[in-house]
């Protein structure tokens, strides 16, 4: 599944979605990063509250396909300026991370 | 052997807002030259870290990232505080960042695991009140 199928699926919100076509392998949920970086795997979709800039950064690194930030968190606009120069997909999600995960459940 | 392609990076300390410039910058340096991806995200996650490490603890620093024909070393030095306990600083969850820093999402006590885990071979070279030199080697064959 696409990350664009991912947010339409779910009913998710897009923040921005520079990457849409980038498929979504498996998910993983963390705050920490850290052990995000050490953790998440190659195409997954990454869960967090988190909302600062090296969110970015981790994303961009750890080579996940996109971003879903829970319970309605929102990026300040230079961070999502960033994350769209970077080709970081983020995604919004009014649920928190675990009722979040469970709707990914069976899907990526 | 042929001289290695040598990539130097100046790190910011304390500069959370531009943390992890030079491996976003080192990752499209090796993408453009063609490395695997998993190679790819070894030297990022480790170098990541390593970055990490310099901004929380030693004001900064210098990262200095030699490619070879069979393998990539990356030299991480500062001028910081140094390591009082290696052992302790090498177990997961161990960490003295500061709350300011977790609260940013840092100070998991994930750094040198990760650049362990993600390297062939790390070593650690440091002296209490003059600094720490991390070398990791990553081998590409």
């Amino acid at each position: 599944m696409t990350v664009k199928e991912l947010v339409e699926a779910c009913d998710f919100r897009p923040v921005c979605l520079p990457s849409p076509d980038r498929t979504v392998k498996g998910a993983y949920t963390g705050d920490l990063l850290s052990w995000v970086m050490g953790r998440a795997f190659q195409d997954n979709a990454w869960i967090t509250i988190m909302s600062n800039i090296n969110v970015i950064a981790v994303a961009s690194l750890s080579d996940v396909s996109c971003v879903i930030l829970s319970e309605n968190v929102s990026l300040e606009n230079d961070i999502v300026e960033t994350a769209k120069a970077k080709g970081i997909n983020v995604i919004s999600s009014p649920l928190p991370s675990f009722e979040t995960a469970l709707l990914l459940g069976g899907k990526v | 052997m042929s001289e290695p392609l040598v990539f130097h990076y100046d790190i910011d300390g304390e500069d959370f807002i531009s943390a992890g410039q030079a491996s976003i910058q080192i990752k499209k340096n090796l993408r453009r030259i063609g490395l695997s991806p998993e190679i790819i995200r070894r030297v990022s996650i480790a170098m990541y870290d390593g970055e990490i490490n310099m901004v929380i603890h030693a004001k900064g620093g210098t990262a200095d990232v030699m490619l070879y024909e069979d393998r990539i070393e990356i030299i991480l030095a500062d001028k910081g505080p140094g390591i009082e306990n290696i052992e302790q600083a090498m177990q997961e969850g161990y960490s003295t960042a500061s709350d300011t820093v977790r609260s940013l999402g840092f100070g998991a006590g994930m750094g040198l695991p990760n650049m362990k885990r993600y390297s062939d071979k790390m070593t650690i070279d440091t002296t209490v009140g003059v600094g720490t030199t991390v070398t990791l080697v990553i081998n590409l064959i």
